[in-house]
């Protein structure tokens, strides 16, 4: 990690009100230079206006925002070392997508040759070759989506603030831009701000995720850190599949639920306190009744390619777990968990609020993957 | 959805929308193209109504060219002096908020319910050597000045006539404009007044064409004001028209009408041409 000198961007008990209601809650963010850091949250949590406040379109009601070390809130946003890829594009209609993405260098005086070369470099680079006289109206989403990355980029700023900027793209040239934009970041030195709510683009891109929800920052950590020990449980269940369940520690080391005690990681609670477990579905072995730590009935199986997902009911909680392993729909099976397979996590506010797979099905899972981020 | 189902369904729709637009066809047909036609018609006869191509002819000798180019000078003057006001006047509208915008628009229409023979006598009131104006003026020791009977104060008359005609156009195109463009500018780099330009303005662009027209066209034809507030010392086309008309020569009152109306088509084209308002929002389709 890296120490508070080098960090580019702070956010410090940020609050944020619209009409009376909050949507930021005391935002604590430090953003190092260099970092590719992913805001990652629910629709409505708060992403674009923590965004807007960082460039300057929104003023924080209390709080500082600081650029390297200095407080800016006073600063208007053209004098802010940022640019913005805008969740809504906001491309000039007036202009064609040359003129779109020379803008910024022109305001500095770019002219000439120097000029088309440097277009033509970003046009190449968002795969839009041969699109510079094509008017704005009409080009797709995706295309619009990408002239307005190659008019943030083209400007080089030491901060680039992206909102959603992938949302309206497929998913093929999604990842190819997903891989592109990480090239970038690396080769250009440049620190990214990024906001999705796609929690795999997140894990994939960013060396520093943020996850809010409800305009509180919930955790940040290294993908790793968040995928593998979860703060909470709205943690847990937003990212990734997980199996949360209520369970009590024993002491250091040994934590009970589903009416079995298991040896684990963590230690540190109190003797007897409450706790939630997650437990990701990858991390069950599937095994014989006889050898299983649990034992359940399989009430769903369905085939996702590389394993297949089942659901499994014990003692009337349901379960997730993904194997290779074929099982037959309604046999009884044996599950294994590891000790590292076992995350204990403090009670929070979202205790309870994630319950078992049991009104899971396939096209609730379905429609919450496609969701576009057309609403605002 | 079957390609066929969508034919149908677009073949019943047109068929309902030509219903429904029946009466406007017909509307259209008694009020403009008849009346056109009549006027064409009149041009291009004498008082028996045999052809000829006197009434045009006569158009074009130094007389007629002489008040054409005057009150084209005059339009195109008082058009820009309401474009100079109109602009900003639209641009602060928009920008107060949404409550006050109304009753700012409510004012800027007020005007337009007067009758505007109402409206040209005050600015005689006004205008007068011995008028509100001059009286004012007197007291500060400035003494009256000649106002009544300039060209000054025909194009006064003018734009306090046609004014909000150029306002409406560019408030209602200015209400309409992306904020997210605005911020954008700003994040890519523009300062307030680089915005301005860069933005705001091109975006309002259709707004000011249709405001352009929309003065220019009743300013170049006017007559009245130019009478009145003139003294007839700066006979307009629109005067020469009504003189025509008034000693019975209708021929000759209907060529004038009929090449000032071509003169002006081939300049709208010019404009909207030049314009090229493929994003809408102003008053002309
Ligand atoms: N200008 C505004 N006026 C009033 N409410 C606003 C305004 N901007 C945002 N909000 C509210 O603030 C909350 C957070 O909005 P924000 O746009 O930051 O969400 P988000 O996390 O970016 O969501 P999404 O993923 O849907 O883009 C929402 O409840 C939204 O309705
Ligand atoms: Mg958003």
């Amino acid at each position: 990690m890296n120490n508070s000198a080098d960090k580019i961007i702070r956010l410090e008990n940020i609050v944020k009100s619209f009409d009376d209601e909050m949507v930021l809650k005391r935002i604590n963010l430090e953003i190092g230079d260099k970092e590719f850091v992913t805001l990652l949250g629910p629709s409505g949590c708060g992403k674009t206006t923590t965004l807007r406040i960082i460039g300057g379109f929104e003023s924080p009601d209390e709080g500082v925002v600081y650029f390297d070390g200095k407080a800016v809130n006073d600063v208007p946003p053209y004098k802010r070392p940022v640019n913005t890829v805008f969740q809504k594009y906001a491309l000039f209609p007036h202009l064609n997508v040359f003129e779109n993405i020379a803008f910024g260098p022109k305001l500095k005086g770019a002219s000439g040759p120097g000029l088309t070369a440097k277009v033509q470099e970003m046009l190449e680079l968002v795969n839009l070759k041969g699109f510079e006289k094509r008017s704005i109206s009409t080009l797709s989403g995706g295309q619009q989506q990408r002239v307005a990355i190659a008019r943030a980029l083209i400007n080089e700023p030491r901060v680039l603030l992206l909102d959603e900027p992938l949302g309206a793209l497929d998913l093929k040239l999604r990842k190819d831009m997903q891989l592109e934009l990480k090239n970038i970041q690396q080769r250009m030195g440049i620190t990214f701000v990024y906001v999705t709510h796609d929690q795999e683009e997140a894990l994939s891109m960013s060396d520093i995720v943020v996850v809010m929800d409800n305009g509180e920052i919930q955790q940040i950590g290294t993908p790793e850190d968040i995928y593998n020990e979860p703060q909470n449980a709205f943690v847990a269940d937003f990212i990734g599949e997980s199996n949360i369940l209520d369970g009590q520690m024993l002491d250091d080391y040994y934590v009970s639920f589903s009416g079995m005690k298991f040896r684990c990681l963590d230690s540190g609670f109190l003797k007897h306190e409450p706790v939630d477990v997650v437990v990701r579905p990858e991390d069950v072995d599937v095994v014989s009744p006889e050898r299983g730590m649990l034992i359940g009935t399989v009430t769903s199986v369905t085939f996702k390619g590389v394993h297949f997902e089942i659901i499994v009911d014990i003692g009337g909680f349901k379960w997730m777990i993904q194997t290779t392993d074929y099982v037959e729909n309604g046999s009884v099976i044996g599950l294994y968990i590891e000790p590292d397979a076992i995350h204990v996590m403090k009670k929070s506010e979202f205790s309870g609020m994630f319950g078992d797979y049991s009104t899971f099905s396939e096209e609730m899972e379905h429609l919450s993957d496609t969701e576009e981020p057309e609403e605002e | 959805m079957t390609s066929t189902r969508t034919k149908k369904v677009s073949v019943t729709r047109s068929l309902l929308q030509r219903f429904a637009a029946a009466p406007y066809f017909f509307w259209a047909v008694l009020f403009i193209v008849i009346p056109l036609i009549f006027v064409a018609y009149y041009s291009f006869t004498d008082r028996d109504f045999a052809f000829t191509l006197e009434n045009i002819k006569a158009f074009f000798t130094p007389k007629y060219l002489t008040i054409l180019l005057r009150s084209v000078k005059l339009a195109l003057l008082a058009t820009l002096i309401c474009l100079l006001i109109g602009y900003p006047a639209a641009y602060f509208i928009a920008r107060t908020d949404p409550k006050k915008q109304k009753t700012l628009i409510m004012l800027i229409m007020l005007p337009m319910w007067m009758n505007f023979l109402i409206r040209t006598y005050a600015w005689m009131v006004l205008l007068q050597d011995t008028g509100i104006i001059n009286g004012a003026l007197e007291s500060l020791g400035i003494g009256p000045m000649r106002m009544m009977y300039t060209e000054g104060a025909v194009v006064v008359g003018m734009v306090y006539d046609y004014l909000p005609y150029m306002i409406l156009p560019i408030y209602s195109i200015m209400t309409k404009l992306d904020h997210r463009l605005v911020e954008a500018a700003s994040d890519l780099g523009c300062n307030p007044f680089a915005v301005f330009r860069k933005v705001i303005v091109p975006q309002s662009l259709p707004g000011v064409v249709s405001g352009v027209m929309m003065v220019f066209v009743p300013s170049i034809s006017t007559f009245y004001i130019s009478r009145k507030l003139g003294g007839g010392n700066f006979y307009l086309i629109g005067d020469a028209i009504e003189t025509q008309f008034n000693s019975n020569n209708l021929h000759m009152a209907a060529a004038i009408s009929f090449v000032l109306m071509l003169l002006l088509l081939a300049g709208m084209f010019v404009m909207d041409r030049f314009s090229d308002n493929s994003s809408g929002g102003g008053l002309m389709p």
